[in-house]
């Protein structure tokens, strides 16, 4: 049985950590607040820009001039992964998540025959990819001294994307990110960014063709494209933060009551062997004073 | 009294504006155009350069600095997506300074790079850009 001392200061570190991961819950909380409200501000501007590029597509997309980012480069052979994580562990499973999701994605491209280049987002993930895949790092994107995602960020993800595509660097690019759903359930998610997608528009809003392009609708495609890139990868980026602080408001709100009841049990088992203690004594004091 | 419609004015981080106007100036990629209500559905995309607002409520003139976007007109509605977007008053010289100076390095690497097609398209941007910090700061 442990002594007095060392249980009595076992209890006094885990109280601490609960301090901490109390705290951290809530910090995570507040933030968690702040991250939903930009997804939500930043829904109605991509939405907008996936109806519009919808209808755009449609009409234009089965033509043979059709732009690359569109029409793709008629191969599938080179591709590559943009992996979004966090920046910070502590968020429970979120990072893994998304590295098993891209791990296996990697694994099925990889046994098709395609070359795989992978762009990661955020250190967490690029630590945990580095030992299986580090040959495939085509580079690293930084995000740990922003304090509060802007488009900026997103358009210089975008830009780098863009720029490998025009020089012919890969064929089809997938981003991987965690779609935030509630806090304790987030959806690693992969999407196709590039050549783009579009879920098949509704023919209710049909009107693409009533619409005068100006100056033309390639014109304005060729524009939007870029653009729908980047917000996707906004989009992305987004969703990706509140998942995190979900995920460690979630994680830390575990550990919070793991460590309640540690100390619940720690302290039964002190007050036990307090017990224990004065209970010898006793028996020590009345066998002495028997013996006299 | 002209006829209202619903104007919104959306950036990727937020929406800046949702109002019931009269007529909206905006500066599309062939020059500036006003879009008043029933206005035939078109969808053009944006140069650097001032958006204004006309008999919003409670009278007031507002101007917009937006860098490019594009702007989606369709009957009872006006729907701007900008890529940065600033109301007028907001927008110091620093920051105009500081696009006009991205716009220009971007021009030069694409000088650099093949000079004909793209470079065409960036110094279209840059001297959009000019024009507009003119505009602006006077």
């Amino acid at each position: 049985m442990p002594n007095l001392k060392d249980l009595k200061n076992r209890i006094a570190s885990v109280k601490s950590t609960r301090k901490i991961t109390k705290a951290m819950q809530m910090v995570a909380a507040a933030k968690l607040r702040r991250a939903q409200d930009a997804a939500e501000a930043a829904r109605p501007y991509a939405e907008k820009m996936e109806t519009v590029m919808g209808g755009l597509a449609q009409s234009v997309g089965g033509s043979d001039n059709a732009p690359r980012l569109l029409a793709g480069t008629g191969k599938s052979d080179v591709h590559l992964l943009v992996v979004m994580t966090a920046e910070r562990g502590l968020c429970g499973g979120f990072n893994s998540t998304i590295v098993r999701k891209a791990r296996q994605h990697v694994e099925t491209l990889l046994a098709a025959g395609k070359t795989v280049k992978i762009l990661t987002v955020g250190k967490k993930g690029r630590e945990q990819l580095k030992r299986d895949h580090g040959g495939k790092f085509v580079g690293h994107v930084d995000l740990s001294d922003v304090k509060r995602l802007g488009y900026a960020d997103a358009a210089r993800i975008a830009a780098d994307v863009l720029g490998r595509f025009d020089a012919g660097d890969f064929d089809v690019a997938t981003i991987f990110f965690n779609r935030f759903q509630s806090v304790i359930s987030q959806v690693p998610t992969a999407t196709q960014i590039i050549p783009a997608q579009f879920d098949a528009p509704e023919t209710a809003s049909d009107t693409g063709s009533l619409y005068d392009y100006e100056p033309s609708e390639e014109a304005v495609l060729e524009d939007l494209l870029p653009r729908g890139v980047a917000t996707q990868i906004f989009t992305a980026l987004l969703e990706n933060a509140a998942s995190e602080q979900g995920a460690r408001m979630s994680a830390m709100d575990n550990a919070t009551r793991n460590a309640g009841d540690m100390i619940e049990r720690l302290t039964i088992e002190y007050n036990r062997s307090r017990q224990a203690v004065i209970t010898n004594e006793l028996i020590e004091i009345i066998s002495g004073a028997e013996a006299l | 009294m002209a006829q209202k419609m619903q104007f919104d004015l959306v950036s990727p981080e937020r929406r800046l504006a949702s109002l019931s106007v009269e007529a909206v100036q905006i500066p599309a990629a062939d020059g500036d155009m006003t879009a008043m209500a029933d206005h035939a559905p078109l969808i053009t995309t944006l140069r650097p350069g001032v958006l204004k607002v006309e008999g919003a409520e409670g009278g007031a003139e507002t101007a917009y600095f937006v860098t490019g976007g594009f702007a989606d007109v369709a009957g009872p509605t006006v729907t701007v997506l900008a890529e940065q977007a600033l109301p007028v008053s907001e927008v110091t010289a620093d920051i105009i300074d500081g696009l006009i100076a991205e716009a220009r390095a971007a021009h030069d690497k694409a000088v650099a790079a093949d000079g004909a097609q793209g470079a065409d398209v960036s110094a279209k941007f840059l001297a959009d850009m000019e024009a507009a910090r003119a505009h602006v700061i006077g």
